[in-house]
């Protein structure tokens, strides 16, 4: 099982920002190994998000996202206490949901 | 003059052309692997159904002018233009041109940020993709002193 995900939501307003860190390899496909050969791609594919269980983002990422991704959004209308949910897939599959409820920013 | 079995054929040919040609709106939920597989941006644009593309002064691209680090490239796209159904972030000299696709609606704010890895010194791009195929862009030149493949 992958490292859990680091969210943190924050609501100012109407407007409550999400920061995601996960914890993933992403390796690119591009990269050789000692022995010369090439390391298969292995990468986060597929990013959602839910909003009180309800589907907020879906996203699709490529080899080019950064080890260890970060990724930021912002969704209208949450309030303190709600709930967000990030679901990530990956190019083998294994799949990894973690859920952060959101706090006021002052 | 058709007669009813010439008519049910007809149909069920149709049928099977339309079920051929399929949805655009399903086929969107899976991944578009033929867009991260292109490798100059205006392929991969084209992967995700944009037609045309503009330049446009209502596209923001939030990227450093120098990246000490190309595995860790932080880059932002926020856009004030409405109807955008998906925003597009790429690297012109990566392998790859497609960084990543986020799908826009209704409750989310067009702004979106995460971090890229960069080969080499290149224009990264942002792109946001209307609903008829209007696909509005801006670039920025973002310098890399250490390249992230192979790295």
């Amino acid at each position: 099982m992958p490292d859990p995900m680091r969210i943190r939501a924050q609501v100012a307003g109407d407007k409550t920002t999400v920061r995601v860190l996960m914890s993933h390899e992403m390796e690119t496909g591009q990269r050789k190994d000692a022995a010369g050969k090439t390391v298969p791609a292995w990468h986060i594919q597929e990013v959602s998000a839910t909003h009180n269980g309800k589907p907020v983002l879906s996203a699709e990422w490529g080899t080019a996202v950064s080890k260890n991704p970060f990724m930021q959004f912002v969704i209208k209308g949450a309030k303190a206490g709600d709930k967000i949910a990030v679901t990530w897939k990956d190019t083998k599959g294994d799949t990894r949901t973690d859920e952060a409820t959101v706090t006021s920013a002052v | 003059m058709q007669t009813r079995r010439q008519t049910l054929q007809c149909s069920l040919a149709v049928a099977g052309l339309l079920a051929g040609a399929g949805f655009p709106q399903f086929a969107r939920a899976a991944f578009n692997k033929n867009a991260f597989e292109a490798r100059s941006v205006q392929d991969a644009v084209k992967a995700s159904s944009g037609v045309s593309l503009i330049e446009s002064k209502e596209m923001n691209l939030t990227a450093p002018d120098i990246a000490e680090n190309g595995a860790v490239v932080p880059l932002g796209i926020s856009t004030a233009l409405t109807g955008v159904k998906q925003m597009l972030l790429l690297i012109e000299k990566n392998p790859l041109a497609l960084v990543a696709i986020f799908h826009s609606n209704e409750l989310l704010e067009n702004n979106f940020v995460t971090r890229a890895k960069m080969s080499q010194t290149s224009d990264v791009y942002a792109v946001a993709i209307m609903a008829d195929g209007k696909a509005f862009w801006t670039k920025k030149e973002v310098k890399v002193t250490l390249g992230g493949c192979g790295a």
